[in-house]
């Protein structure tokens, strides 16, 4: 048994363990309290919802792991949508081809890139702090978007793209499948690539590792272009998702995305921080989005939920080493 | 003066850049520079400068605070339910309960930061949720308009001519930044304020007692939260629960352009009060020059973009002097 464990913490982390420990008790915490809750709909509707937030709190994690910071997820994922639905809507709106859809979603990707690449050389050229630069960026985005809808939403979207949001293949839903590829397309960049390593290292100790020859500020610009990238990637599933694009969609989830960072044990000062402990905090936020849904509660409770529940981990990160000493000290 | 220059060039930078952004509204739009103008652009950015310098000490104690307007509006909610309960109470009775209660607010961070060890940008996001939540849940989002008639009743302090005048949040700006300054400038508190946020180990040695500095600091953002809290209401005549949400982040970004060096040890009042203006100076100056409103945050997100690319640019290196210097923040 013992042995089972020590495998297990060695391929996936002592935290994921945890954080599995923490979603089994919540599942099983609403299996009985509420009726509806393990059952087939509401699994699918979870996986549904999980993945705008998922992709989003993919976007902040990498620059979070490389010592830095990025608030301008939304904003750069409500421009890239915005981008994806002016091409649809040129190309005929309802009645636009697979091939305006595949052109406009690489144009999102493209300006998503390019904003992130923007907020990185000014992080990593101008040395502007990252929370301030990416701020900025994310007040300058919020305002262009603003500016060229005035404020509107714009919608109106050819019928394959319900297929995207909604569909399911092999029964498992499509945002659900983009958000677990992109979530592998992540882990392996972070954690098997020089650049992942070379990431984690600059959010150690930015300056040594200039010293040991990597192109800190090169990595850090392609850092923010990435998330810049996913952002994209989350404004095009909202797109197929909501139907609709709108600035300021989705705002309410910016300090949730750092949130379920900080669950999944990213490390706010940089340097360490994995992809599979933070998608089982997001599998925790969701389900305890879904099951107080269910209990008849608001979203706003959620929030709250979710606060608490950070403080609660917190704390138990605090106090967990403290109360193993006290054991192994009444042993002895 | 060259001393001060040297040691606050921030500051100094910033103040050029003020001032040639008023000449050139001066002569752009012959309503920039009048009475009338200058003390509507007083009274409604007083509130964000009480919160900046509230947020100023915390900065230089070496930590951030993204709770303090989720704070403020709990604080309007608890306030009027006090007030009630005494039968409506007056501006004294008033101030005292919001300035009580937001210190309370703030003590909750303090505790997480100092007793638990939490890393304070990951307690402060996690009591943001919290505490957003709770409120949205508890009010189910209702405004409160019935309001005793002392609080919504505008007072007019200081007459500038021209039918022109300065309201009580004016005098309460001005009393935080007196107060503000008294305390980081002229008192020992202050000094080991800034020794703990540029050092906190080398403060701790030094004997100073970090987890007092932890409480005055968002004690005292959470009095500011308070005060500022109380006066915007008195601006708006009524208590929305979400709408202050978002505020922390421009009045954060305005306080950073002032000056204040995100990771501790670098900030005065003075450069708040300038980062605060240069905001508003550059929406009014949009307004004026018939710039079409849906541009305006676009203009602002440029400018701090701008803004904060200047500042970190060092430009002795252009005359080839020394080398540029890149500084690292870190947070605590």
């Amino acid at each position: 048994m013992a042995g089972w464990i020590d495998r297990f913490e060695a391929m996936f982390g002592r935290d994921v363990a945890g954080l599995l420990g923490f979603l089994a008790l919540v599942l099983v915490a609403f299996t009985v309290t509420a009726p509806q809750f393990p059952t087939v709909a509401n699994f699918s509707s979870m996986a549904f919802q999980v993945s705008d937030l998922g992709l989003l709190t993919l976007a902040m994690l990498m620059p979070i792991v490389s010592g830095g910071f990025n608030l301008a997820v939304i904003a750069t994922a409500n421009l890239s949508g915005l981008t994806l639905a002016w091409i649809l809507n040129r190309n005929g709106g309802p009645e636009a081809g697979v091939v305006a859809f595949t052109l406009g979603a690489v144009a999102a990707v493209a300006v998503g890139g390019a904003s992130g690449a923007v907020m990185g050389a000014t992080i990593a050229f101008l040395g502007a702090h990252p929370i301030l630069a990416s701020l900025a960026m994310m007040i300058f985005l919020r305002g262009l978007g603003e500016y060229l809808t005035r404020g509107g939403d714009i919608s109106g979207f050819p019928d394959f793209l319900r297929e995207v949001g909604h569909g399911a293949l092999f029964g498992v839903p499509v945002p659900m499948l983009i958000l677990l590829v992109a979530a592998l397309c992540w882990h392996i960049l972070l954690s098997h690539t020089r650049h992942g390593f070379a990431v984690a290292m600059i959010g150690s100790n930015a300056r040594a590792t200039e010293y040991s020859g990597v192109p800190v500020k090169r990595t850090i610009t392609l850092v923010y272009a990435l998330s810049g990238m996913m952002c994209a990637l989350a404004g095009i599933v909202m797109l197929t998702r909501f139907n609709s694009v709108r600035v300021g969609h989705g705002e309410a989830l910016l300090l949730v995305t750092v949130l379920a960072c900080f669950l999944g044990g990213v490390d706010p000062f940089g340097g360490f921080g994995r992809v599979p402990p933070v998608f089982v905090a997001l599998l925790i936020l969701q389900t305890l989005s879904s099951g107080l849904n269910l209990l008849g509660t608001s979203q706003h409770l959620s929030t709250a939920v979710w606060g608490l529940f950070l403080i609660a981990v917190m704390i138990l990160r605090w106090a967990g080493p403290r109360f193993a000493k006290l054991l192994n000290r009444t042993k002895e | 003066m060259r001393d001060y220059l040297r040691s606050h060039e921030g500051e100094a930078r910033l103040f050029v850049v003020l001032v040639v952004l008023v000449v050139f509204l001066s002569v752009a739009s012959p309503s920039f520079l009048t009475a009338s103008n200058l003390a509507s652009l007083m009274n409604n950015n007083a509130i964000n400068v009480i919160w900046a310098v509230g947020l100023l000490v915390v900065l230089i104690s070496g930590g951030i605070d993204i709770s303090f307007a989720v704070a403020a509006s709990v604080v309007q909610y608890l306030t009027f339910y006090a007030l009630m309960a005494v039968g409506g109470g007056n501006w004294l009775v008033g101030l005292l309960f919001a300035g009580g209660i937001g210190v309370a607010v703030g003590f909750i961070n303090a505790a997480l930061i100092a007793g638990f060890g939490v890393i304070s940008i990951v307690a402060t996001i996690a009591t943001f949720n919290a505490l957003f939540g709770l409120l949205m849940f508890m009010t189910a989002g209702r405004s409160l308009y019935d309001l005793p008639d002392w609080w919504t009743t505008r007072v007019e302090v200081v007459h500038l001519g021209d039918g022109a005048t300065l309201t009580l949040p004016v005098a309460a700006m001005a009393t935080a930044m007196a107060a503000t300054w008294f305390l980081i400038s002229r008192t020992n508190i202050g000094r080991q304020l800034y020794a703990f946020g540029d050092n906190p180990e080398g403060a701790r040695r030094a004997g100073v007692a970090t987890s007092l500095m932890q409480f005055i600091a968002y004690g005292w953002v959470g009095l500011m939260a308070g005060v500022g809290g109380i006066m915007q209401v008195n601006i708006v005549q009524e208590v929305v629960p979400n709408a202050l949400i978002g505020r922390e982040l421009e009045v954060l970004a305005a306080v950073v352009l002032g000056g204040a060096r995100l990771g501790g040890g670098r900030g005065t009042v003075l450069g708040c009060f300038m980062g605060v203006l240069l905001v508003a100076i550059t929406q009014n100056g949009l307004n004026m020059l018939g710039v079409s409103p849906y541009a305006f945050k676009m203009v602002i997100g440029l400018t701090i973009l701008v803004a904060i690319s200047m500042s970190n640019f060092e430009f002795s290196a252009l005359a080839g002097r020394h080398p540029g210097r890149r500084r690292l923040g870190r947070l605590d």
